[in-house]
């Protein structure tokens, strides 16, 4: 349009009203001003809503407190571990777990051990541990001590505590090769609570396509997926698991046959994540803002992944979490039952492969010991994973 | 009604066909076969015709055959009751797994009524006796029975058992009674070893069980027939049993479903710590050998019985709730 016609004149300043008007803008809340804090809370984004609730449940925090604190361990195994996962102590085969003493003869010495003597028993030929109270040895901490490979790169002898000179520290005992079980739980840490984590990112990311592709597309797409995942959902996992674990060559090196393990795991899992993805998206994709911006030429990558996906995620990660602890279970019973991992690769199902037979537990009862980890670790996921799914939806 | 059972019971031959499918091939994918290990051990022992052996045994077992000739021979055999060779003995699989398959069904039947049972019993009184101490005791009950994963419960109770009451729990049966025929002592012997099995396989189905017929039944209790109920002047028994207690029990036959793979999941590796003569530590051991047919003989079992499992809890939850009906809505 051209201008042809001059602009209008400014309007002339009309007579002033007979009543008075506030020249200040007019301010909507007036009524009912809001609290800083009421103001806070209806600014907050939805994940600092989810953050502000999560923190009210206490279990959960402190559940995630402690899971945060033993996955930030498996970085720092080997300054945790006194003893290397493999060092074999001939002299010391099954020693029972050392305890720690603080008072000698009465008077105060710090923590330390005394040494361990072995005798055999002359009529069952079993190893006999006595302590040896007279000699008390001075436990060290911030040490230097046996060798190991940080990560299996860095060279290094540094401990946060070292057994005393000349003397050992099994504060959990020692396994039929005299092995430090202390050093090998905090080592097995590290296979057994990551295997949990990459299996579910596995089964999350099967779960999302597989599931996004039934929900959003409908159709024979829909059918296949559905007829999959009822097959998979109704079948018992555990006798799956073992043939599928079975089933890996003999001949893969050990970190293959960790991830083998891990995408068997996770096959089998996905299934009811992806029903969840799979329901949610078929309600929301009836949604307006799906239409509109169908409407406006977005692929379907894009619909999924920028406006139908974010509103359902926060659910999807709460239940991912509670299904964590039953991969940690599910490694350990397979490696518990020989058909898992296998050494010289160490989960907490491996070192509980080691206590298989009743009559050598029934003697060394510390053999037992990984299942304390394993329980903790367990409940830890269960509380945090209620107080995840509590606060998933921070509008109820 | 009929109509859908007839397409439930045709649908369930393709599944099993696939199955069936899928596990043979899967069990006998690895390098190797059941024969490798044995003719290892006679190569060691230093038998000179080991080799000449290898060739027999494989001839016997069909193993020169491929792949796709044996699963549809293991198939057609098996519409004749005839499962094949087992690997390990020579003996057929049938005759090998008969009397273990019953044990298992005997023990997985006992473990899903005690799963009812005690949930039952429990869930109601915890519900009824909301933040008591009872529900209290319940619920934690609940939580350390999910938390704790079965096999190390039951390794700590045969520790237990073990040590500080002498007893072995292992088995099924006192040894006496082994490859004994039926008898009433018989039944009296293997009902006592059941208990522990049964119990350590139910605690985590119970303890989901229990909190889901809680938070059902509460739900209920808080409508409005049941107040209104009350100021009729109904007993509270008579009131909780004719109401609101029949729309808490539908997760009961509908988590059968769910159950019933997770206990017989639970009775395998149950059945190894324990070692009890059921399925699972046969089939463990096929699995480790290769032993293709019992495997996926026992593997095929297992898939008939829960998909068996599967529609029986349908209908039930048919029967149960008037609500629900089949065939009288055509699928989306």
């Amino acid at each position: 349009m051209t201008d042809t016609t001059p602009a209008a004149k400014p309007e002339a300043p009309r007579p002033p009203t007979p009543h008075y008007v506030n020249p200040a803008p007019w301010d909507p809340y007036v009524s009912e001003r809001l609290t800083a804090d009421q103001e806070k809370y209806y600014m907050a984004g939805q994940w600092k809503l989810m953050w502000w609730r999560f923190r009210r449940h206490r279990p959960a925090v402190v559940s995630a407190a402690f899971l945060l604190l033993i996955y930030f361990s498996t970085l720092i195994s080997e300054w945790i571990a006194p003893y290397d996962l493999h060092t074999r102590h001939a002299k010391y085969i099954f020693a029972p777990p050392q305890s720690v003493h603080f008072f000698h003869d009465g008077s105060f010495r710090g923590p330390f051990v005394y040494a361990l003597k072995m005798e055999r028993d002359l009529d069952t030929l079993q190893r006999v541990y006595t302590e040896d109270t007279t000699k008390p040895q001075q436990i060290r901490f911030f040490c230097s001590g046996a060798k190991y490979d940080f990560w299996e790169m860095i060279e290094g002898t540094f401990h946060f505590v070292c057994p005393p000179d000349g003397g050992t520290l099994f504060i959990a005992g020692t396994d039929r090769l005299g092995r430090d079980m202390f050093s090998r739980i905090v080592y097995a840490a590290r296979i057994s609570l990551t295997i949990g984590v990459i299996g579910i990112a596995l089964s999350f990311t099967l779960a999302l396509v597989l599931g996004g592709l039934a929900g959003y597309y409908g159709g024979w797409v829909d059918s296949v997926v559905q007829r999959i995942t009822e097959i998979l959902k109704s079948f018992p996992h555990l006798p799956l698991w073992l043939a599928l674990s079975a089933a890996l060559p003999v001949t893969w090196s050990p970190l293959l046959i960790y991830f083998g393990i891990t995408l068997i795991l996770a096959l089998l899992d996905w299934p009811s994540l992806g029903r969840a993805v799979r329901s949610k998206l078929l309600s929301l994709r009836e949604e307006d803002y799906a239409l509109a911006a169908q409407m406006m030429g977005a692929k379907p990558a894009r619909i999924i992944g920028r406006h139908l996906l974010p509103g359902f995620m926060s659910h999807l990660i709460a239940s991912a979490t509670l299904s964590i602890p039953s991969m940690i279970l599910a490694e350990t019973a397979l490696s518990f039952l020989g058909l898992g991992l296998r050494p010289p690769i160490t989960s907490w199902g491996v070192l509980l492969n080691e206590a298989t037979d009743i009559n050598v537990v029934a003697v060394n009862w510390w053999l037992m010991l990984p299942v304390v980890p394993v329980i903790l670790v367990i409940l830890a996921y269960q509380f945090m994973g209620d107080g995840m799914r509590d606060a998933a939806d921070p509008y109820a | 009604m009929l109509h859908y059972v007839a397409r439930r019971i045709l649908l369930m031959i393709p599944t099993l066909f696939i199955i069936s499918a899928l596990v043979y091939v899967i069990i006998d994918l690895p390098p190797g076969d059941c024969v490798t290990s044995q003719i290892d051990e006679l190569l060691a022992r230093g038998d000179p015709d080991a080799l000449h052996r290898a060739d027999e045994l494989r001839a016997l077992y069909g193993l020169d055959h491929s792949l796709v000739y044996r699963y549809f021979h293991w198939v057609a055999g098996i519409f004749r009751w005839d499962f094949g060779l087992s690997c390990q003995d020579t003996v057929p699989v049938a005759d090998l797994i008969g009397e273990r398959i019953v044990l298992t069904m005997v023990m997985e039947t006992a473990t899903i009524a005690f799963i009812w049972i005690v949930s039952f019993v429990i869930g109601v009184y915890a519900a009824t006796h909301q933040y008591q101490v009872g529900d209290y005791v319940a619920s934690f009950i609940g939580f350390v029975g999910l938390a704790v994963p079965n096999f190390l419960l039951a390794i700590v109770l045969l520790y237990v058992g073990k040590v500080y009451f002498g007893l072995s729990i292992g088995g099924l049966m006192d040894p006496d009674f082994i490859d004994k025929p039926m008898s009433w002592a018989k039944f009296v012997s293997v009902s006592g070893h059941l208990i522990i099995p049964v119990v350590v396989i139910g605690t985590s189905g119970t303890a989901g069980m229990i909190r889901r017929l809680r938070a059902n039944l509460l739900d209920e209790l808080q409508k409005q027939y049941v107040v209104t109920g009350r100021a009729k002047g109904l007993p509270p028994l008579k009131l909780l049993i004719k109401y609101p207690l029949r729309h808490a029990i539908n997760p009961f036959v509908a988590d059968i479903g769910h159950l019933l793979p997770e206990v017989i999941s639970g009775s395998v590796i149950v059945s190894v710590v324990l070692s009890l003569p059921t399925t699972g530590p046969m089939l463990l051991g096929a699995l480790k050998t290769q032993d293709v047919n019992l495997a996926a003989t026992f593997l095929l079992i297992v898939a008939t019985l829960t998909v068996i499992g599967m529609l029986i809890s349908d209908l039930l939850l048919a029967a149960l709730d008037p609500r629900i009906r089949f065939g009288a809505t055509s699928e989306k």
